[in-house]
């Protein structure tokens, strides 16, 4: 889901880092107030597990892959605030020095993916969370189903950007509707590897994992 | 479990998906790529100002071999990745005080 240069114009694109900028500078304060110092080696581990994840696209419907997100995979795993983070520096890495994603682009990237994936995620988990009565089956089934809409809910916000500054000539409506069911079929795959890995550190490390925390959620 | 083999652990997997599964990537294009293409707006991109560096594309320049230049891409990403996050961490650790 990495925008490249080009697909959607300067302004858009600039209106969208600020956006992003100022969702991380809220991001930054959260973390500082709610994160242990506990908690830091666990934010450079989901980072670079993201990344790593990030590299393995998996085939989906005819001749398209999909990738991890890892927006509510993080969110669940060391907040929202750490998160949001986290994804950023992925996005910027992959950007940099891998050329994946544009340039111009990262702040489309990182407001579709760390700010509108994670937050919007979270929201998705702690809703299912709360309804489920937070026990450690809500905090997988939580994850399951926000990481399975985090995927469809970043591509709308690409739909969005295109909407308003799309280079193509191409109706809104359909590129909206493309982008929605291709995703919806990624956001599969997300669920089950989200599930898994919370999964796994559910049970052999349960303290570790910020979803898990009620007061603090 | 302890913190430094639950640590060692979740590495070790990051390094294995990084390093030598991603050579068994699927290599079709994504969902916003094959939306792109299938709708006809993939000619509206352009390169990377970064296209040509290095480690564009997850292959270091001048490793003919496909799985172990993919694979020490990955490898470098990771470390990369996990060096900025831990220093961003470090300094929002430390304003605190």
């Amino acid at each position: 889901m990495h925008i490249p240069d080009g697909f959607i114009n300067i302004p858009t694109a600039s209106a969208s880092a600020a956006l992003a900028v100022a969702g991380l500078g809220y991001s930054v304060r959260a973390a500082k107030e709610k994160l242990d110092e506990k908690a830091a080696p666990l934010v450079g581990l989901v980072a670079v597990f993201i990344f790593a994840g990030q590299m393995i696209n998996f085939p989906v419907a005819a001749g398209t892959s999909g990738h991890l997100l890892g927006a509510v995979l993080a969110a669940v795993l060391v907040g929202p605030h750490a998160a949001a983070l986290a994804l950023t520096v992925v996005l910027a890495i992959q950007a940099l020095l891998f050329a994946d994603g544009g340039l111009t682009a990262l702040g489309l990237n990182v407001f579709n993916m760390a700010i509108v994936g994670v937050w919007g995620g979270y929201g998705a988990f702690l809703l299912v969370r709360k309804v489920l009565r937070s026990t450690r089956s809500a905090v997988l089934v939580g994850s399951a189903i926000a990481a399975f809409i985090s995927v469809p809910l970043a591509a709308t916000a690409f739909s969005l950007q295109y909407a308003i500054g799309g280079q193509g000539t191409f109706a809104a409506s359909t590129v909206f509707a493309a982008m929605f069911s291709t995703h919806i079929v990624i956001g599969i795959g997300e669920a089950v590897i989200t599930t898994l890995t919370v999964g796994a550190i559910l049970k052999t490390r349960p303290d570790l994992v910020f979803g898990m925390k009620k007061a603090k959620a | 479990m302890k913190n430094k083999r639950f640590y060692l652990i979740g590495l070790t997997v990051a390094v294995v998906l990084a390093g030598f599964l991603s050579f068994y990537a699927s290599s079709s294009p994504d969902g916003l790529e094959k939306v792109a293409i299938d709708l006809g707006f993939i000619d509206t991109a352009k390169e990377s100002a970064v296209a040509d560096s290095a480690l564009a594309d997850y292959g270091v320049a001048g490793v003919e071999n496909e799985r172990l230049s993919v694979g020490l891409a990955g490898i470098l990403g990771v470390i990369a990745t996990g060096a900025i996050m831990m220093i961003i961490m470090r300094l929002i650790g430390r304003k605190k005080d």
